[in-house]
């Protein structure tokens, strides 16, 4: 019999504390895919974020360091040149990475720093309970935006992709979304680039990654999928926007 | 052994490479910048990492990053910077990651200038991060001391999988005295098989973490951690004490402070009062037996400092109430000449 | 002939699985609760073991085999 789906052995056994529908467990497998693909598992050093996936480092299966809120850039920064053949990452959310690690994610991307980025957008600060992210859409309600984000107020979602792009530092930069099989499948590809750039020594990659997170959008986890191919590929437009050059 | 000139600054990043520190993540800001400037010179040549931070909050992290990857690493700044490294002092010393922070203190608060000043007492020793710890604060007051206690900054942070401080000030940075760099023998201190290098065939991945949800396991936690700063206070504190054989009283001072106040208590003896100088070295732990030894002959002490009054408070905690302690300090990057300590070493006779 | 193994006790309930098998064999087995407190997935025959369940599900409940061509 030939196995067409196991879990990747890169991901620990332990049962995560996700919502049910949650786009984090599906990123997680894939990432823990690609690293099983690559046979990087055992030099890999992942840093993981404040937000719902802080606890990432019991269910990736390699070694990994948990970072201050936002910092985790900085932080793969001091790993990977304390030890330039291993492969680092860091798994941020948006209010970790946009909002308050701002500062370390432009700069790392600025540095072409030779680490890899999974970014899961999901619009909202999850682990604290639904407030308004810099990634919130106009017009999404949370907490902290109850009558819906309101552009005179609270300004508008910062598109990270599109940023960072404009800086010579990343050597790819894709945005991808949770939303079918297809584009599941699409998402482990850009997962797998991005660490094949880091591999080759071509320097920061960066995959962002529309997630669904249904508690905090208040819906059903199919609605949820639904919402972000309906309304937050519309502000997000999924796609690769930097790559090297082929040749 | 050869004797070379240096300046306070230059000589600690040298010294720094020569006890084996193979990363620095820094941001400018004076009067530091002799420091990362050498590094960034000597780094590339002898096989270490220098790299500029996009701010004090990235440096620290970074040395985060490197610690936990088992790595010797140093930050250095002064007390503005020092201020945005605090949430990352917090989880290093949560995760119990060694690396040596340099703060080369200026006067404050808010951008106050970039005069010495010794006004970070309390953040340094107090903590100005969130959480129950402690980081071993170490206080030289010459370059040569600067240097040997680098080394020793290094080690203890190794033996101990805790940060240190080096406090020093402006003048300290600043100046140019002759240095030896002594060979020293390699300390046995614990294997690093707990960083993150990859798992590299072991069987377990390592973690570096401060989090621990469950308040049980936090507190836990907690506890081992005061179990060693405990081991610390009790192997750890140092101190000098000059003059102090016939002593009655005693003046109390740090860094480039106690330099001064030493002068004045020369002036003292020559005017034939029995004065001697306490010296802490280390800021944390406190030397309070530096205390014990002198109480049962000391009629009052003073304490002398480049702020309004921070170091005092481990004076009183120290002496217990078992004699007067006063105070005598110039703030805002001014410093007390030992004509003006002599005069107060005097005051304090008169009124005890 | 392929088969399907169900992890019940990962299961969490979603139903992503359900709405994308194509072959409509996964249901909620409403007459069990896991140790999680849901009701979970189960199958019917009819499996093609085309793994889309699988790429969907946020927590790995399952793992699925083929039989390879011109095995039994
Ligand atoms: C310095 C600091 N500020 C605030 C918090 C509280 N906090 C924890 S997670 C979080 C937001 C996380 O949101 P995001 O990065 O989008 O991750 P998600 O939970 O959505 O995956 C915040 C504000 C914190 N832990 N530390
Ligand atoms: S709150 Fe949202 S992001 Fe967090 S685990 Fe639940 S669904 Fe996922
Ligand atoms: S493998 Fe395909 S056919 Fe089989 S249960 Fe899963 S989705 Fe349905
Ligand atoms: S997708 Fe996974 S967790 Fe969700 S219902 Fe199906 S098996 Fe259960
Ligand atoms: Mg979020």
């Amino acid at each position: 019999m030939k196995v067409v789906f196991e879990r990747p052995k890169s991901l620990q056994a332990t049962k995560t504390h996700y919502c049910p529908g949650c786009g984090h467990g599906v990123i997680h497998r894939l990432v823990a895919e690609v690293m099983d693909e690559l046979g990087i598992q055992d030099k890999t050093i992942g840093v993981a974020p404040v937000g719902c996936a802080v606890l990432a480092y019991n269910y990736f299966d390699c070694d990994m360091q948990q970072a201050a809120h936002g910092r985790a850039p900085a932080v793969a920064t001091g790993i990977k040149r304390a030890l330039p053949d291993r492969v680092v990452f860091t798994y941020q959310g948006d209010g970790d990475l946009a909002a308050i690690g701002t500062a370390e994610i432009v700069h790392a991307a600025a540095r072409g720093e030779n680490i890899t980025v999974i970014f899961v957008n999901n619009a909202i600060y999850g682990m604290t309970g639904g407030q308004m992210a810099p990634t919130t859409l106009v017009g999404q309600k949370t907490e902290t935006s109850p009558y819906g984000r309101d552009p005179q107020i609270a300004g508008y979602p910062i598109r990270v992709c599109e940023m960072l792009a404009t800086l010579d530092g990343p050597s790819f930069l894709a945005r991808a979304e949770l939303t079918d099989v297809k584009n599941i499948n699409k998402t482990k590809s850009y997962i797998k680039k991005a660490f094949e750039m880091q591999l080759s020594g071509k320097g920061f990659s960066l995959v962002e990654i529309l997630s669904p997170c249904p508690t905090n959008w208040g819906m059903k986890p199919k609605d949820a999928v639904d919402w972000v191919k309906n309304e937050m590929v519309k502000v997000f437009p999924p796609g690769v926007f930097k790559e090297p050059k082929e040749g | 052994m050869e004797k070379v000139l240096m300046k306070g600054n230059e000589a600690l990043a040298e010294a720094a490479i020569r006890a084996g520190c193979k990363c620095f993540f820094g941001y400018p800001i004076t009067p530091q910048s002799e420091l990362p400037a050498y590094l960034a010179r000597e780094m590339p040549k002898r096989g270490g990492v220098f790299l500029q931070a996009e701010s004090e909050v990235a440096a620290i992290n970074m040395v985060y990053g490197a610690a936990g990857a088992g790595v010797r690493v140093m930050t250095s700044s002064s007390s503005p910077g020092i201020s945005l490294k605090q949430e990352g002092i917090s989880y290093l010393c949560g995760a119990e990651l060694p690396c040596v922070i340099v703060n080369i203190m200026r006067g404050g608060p808010g951008l106050g200038d970039i005069q010495p000043a010794q006004s970070d007492y309390f953040q340094a020793t107090r903590g100005g991060g969130h959480g129950d710890y402690r980081t071993i604060v170490l206080a030289p007051s010459s370059v040569q001391e600067l240097v040997d206690l680098v080394y020793d900054a290094f080690d203890l942070a190794d033996m101990y999988r805790n940060p240190v401080l080096i406090l020093g000030d402006g003048i300290l940075g600043q100046m140019m005295e002759p240095v030896v760099f002594k060979e020293r023998p390699a300390r046995q201190l614990p294997p690093k098989d707990w960083a993150t290098t990859g798992k590299m065939g072991r069987q377990k991945p390592n973690v570096i973490n401060s989090l621990y949800l469950d308040p049980v396991k936090l507190e836990e936690h907690n506890l081992k951690l005061f179990k060693k700063y405990q081991e610390i206070e009790a192997k750890e504190a140092r101190y000098e004490i000059l003059n102090g054989d016939d002593a009655e009283y005693f003046v109390i001072a740090y860094g480039i402070c106690a330099r001064i106040a030493h002068a004045a208590v020369e002036m003292a003896r020559e005017e034939g009062i029995k004065v001697g100088l306490i010296r802490p070295i280390t800021l944390w732990p406190y030397p309070k037996k530096a205390f014990e030894e002198v109480l049962p002959k000391a009629k009052a002490f003073l304490t002398v400092e480049l702020s309004l009054g921070q170091m005092v408070e481990d004076v009183k905690l120290s002496v217990e109430g078992r004699a007067p302690v006063y105070f005598y300090g110039r703030t805002g990057g001014m410093v007390p000449t030992a004509e003006e300590i002599f005069e107060e070493i005097k005051k304090m006779r008169g009124l005890s | 002939m392929s088969k399907i193994i169900i992890d019940k006790d990962r299961c969490k309930g979603c139903g992503l699985c359900i709405e994308v098998c194509p072959k409509k064999v996964l249901f909620f087995d409403n007459d069990m609760v896991n140790v999680l407190g849901y009701h979970p997935v189960a199958a019917k025959e009819g499996c093609i073991a085309c793994g889309f369940c699988a790429t969907v599900c946020p927590d790995v409940v399952f793992t699925i085999y083929r039989e390879e061509k011109g095995g039994k």
